[in-house]
């Protein structure tokens, strides 16, 4: 197996189109967290034509409701929430210039589309891998929301945090592909 | 007569919701270890090596393995010879789970249907009581993942569907679920009684340790034909293409209504988490 690609956000687009659906990716520096209470508020802004709390350009967000956080410890565990209920909104976020969202199972043709068309990337964390996972966020900031609780939107300092990536922006669909691939007709 | 306290009860539901969301069993730790053995796509492997290394680091008691820490499914076989003193039994559950889950930093995942309002304390938890003979209680309690339980169905067939149509049911199932559930998973099959019934069945099937068939060898047989048949799907770790898609299915069957068939599937994900105590 290859070795893993290092990213550090904010990214480029010559950053997302090298990734291809498999590559394992370590990402360390800041991701910021969100899910659907926090992706509606945003997309709301957006209609209303009102700036966003926080800057989108390259950044990447991480789907996640994670357990209440140990006196001591920057967070709780941390695993990636199911993405499709953030598919109505994502298209919208990704037009803003967001270049990758972390969360676990399959993304609309709508969202997979707006990946190709402005270039991002949907990367898988392992769904229940969320203790291992925490392990690897270094510190976290509420910075916009406070008041939706577990879904405030935050902001994670993380190292070497393990994705894969899903959907590329060519298209390829790894739940798709790799299932074909091991499937035993 | 046997006397139990509502208190022993409620300390012993406490200690059970938090092992469960910080110790992985060792049946689920040792099926993990086999689909690595078997394993074939190098994604698959990464993927169940983090979950093994998962359950050591939840194992140390600080983060749960899961963030999704459940809604407790509780189980209580109560003999008939035991007088329970001290309170309300139901209560006395609720207050386990209610103290479990506040202690254990684990998370509070039950609301109102219509408005989400989290109701703050992973209460209520659901209860299944059975009175069996003798003095004894055995109280079985499960911390059961929303995603997975998103995945389950309850189908009525038709009783000339048969064996054959059960089995299809099960895997096209599985299929649909694809990576939502969070695989590898376990399969819970409930056959024959009623709608409600085959559900309770498809549950209990899931407390069953992993790798123990059932007694009967024809079922027996149908659920190693089920596991090899769902593990060629391709869905695979994580969904992510593999061959490690189920770690184990379990079925529990009993009579039906001479015009029904029905068949439950309840789907768990790998954060298989159960555990049991007898007072
Ligand atoms: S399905 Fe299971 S492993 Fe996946 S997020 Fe839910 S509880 Fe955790």
């Amino acid at each position: 197996m290859s070795e893993p690609i290092i990213l550090t956000p904010p990214l480029k687009d010559e950053d997302v189109v090298g990734l291809r659906s498999g590559d394992r990716v370590l990402i360390t520096g800041t991701i910021y967290t969100g899910r659907d209470a926090a992706h509606k508020r945003l997309v709301d802004l957006l209609h209303e034509g009102k700036p966003l709390p926080i800057d989108l350009a390259g950044q990447i967000i991480y789907f996640v409701g994670p357990t209440p956080t140990r006196p001591g410890k920057p967070i709780g565990s941390a695993g990636p929430t199911t993405s499709y209920r953030m598919d109505a909104y994502s298209p919208s976020l990704i037009q803003q210039g967001l270049k990758g969202m972390i969360g676990k199972g399959s993304r609309s043709q709508e969202v997979i589309d707006a990946m190709v068309r402005y270039r991002a990337v949907y990367f898988a964390a392992v769904g229940g891998a969320a203790a291992l996972i925490s392990r690897r966020i270094e510190s976290s900031q509420i910075v916009a929301y406070e008041d939706l609780g577990p879904e405030a939107i935050r902001k994670l300092e993380v190292r070497d945090f393990p994705v894969i990536v899903v959907n590329d922006c060519e298209g390829n669909d790894l739940y798709r592909d790799g299932t074909e691939e091991y499937a035993v007709k | 007569m046997r006397e139990v306290s509502t208190e022993q009860i409620t300390t012993a539901v406490k200690k059970m919701a938090l092992e469960a969301a910080y110790e992985l069993g060792d049946d689920v730790r040792a099926a993990l270890n086999r689909g690595l053995d078997r394993e074939t796509s190098p994604t698959g492997r990464d993927v169940i090596n983090q979950l093994l290394e998962n359950a050591d680091i939840a194992k140390e008691g600080e983060f749960p393995m899961c963030q999704d820490t459940g809604l407790a499914v509780v189980f209580v076989e109560l003999g008939q010879d035991v007088h329970i003193v001290g309170g309300d039994v139901n209560e006395a559950i609720q207050d386990g789970v209610r103290q479990g889950y506040e202690e254990g930093y684990l998370r509070k995942s039950v609301c109102h249907p219509f408005t989400r309002q989290n109701t703050g304390d992973n209460t209520p938890a659901i209860l299944h009581f059975r009175i069996v003979p003798g003095d004894g209680i055995k109280i079985t309690l499960a911390g059961k993942g929303g995603g997975s339980e998103n995945m389950s169905r309850v189908m009525m067939l038709k009783p000339s569907d048969g064996k054959e149509g059960i089995k299809d049911y099960v895997v096209q199932r599985v299929k649909e679920a694809g990576p939502n559930p969070c695989p590898p998973i376990v399969v819970g099959v409930g056959i024959g009684g009623t709608f409600e019934k085959a559900a309770l069945l498809a549950k209990e099937a899931l407390l069953r340790p992993l790798g123990e068939a059932n007694k009967d060898p024809e079922l027996a047989e149908m659920e190693s034909e089920l596991l090899d048949r769902i593990n060629k799907l391709g869905i695979g770790p994580a969904g992510l293409g593999g061959r490690t898609t189920a770690l184990a299915v379990n079925v529990e069957m009993m009579p039906c209504h001479i015009a029904s068939l029905p068949v439950a599937v309840n789907i768990n994900c790998h954060a298989h988490r159960h555990k049991e105590t007898a007072i």
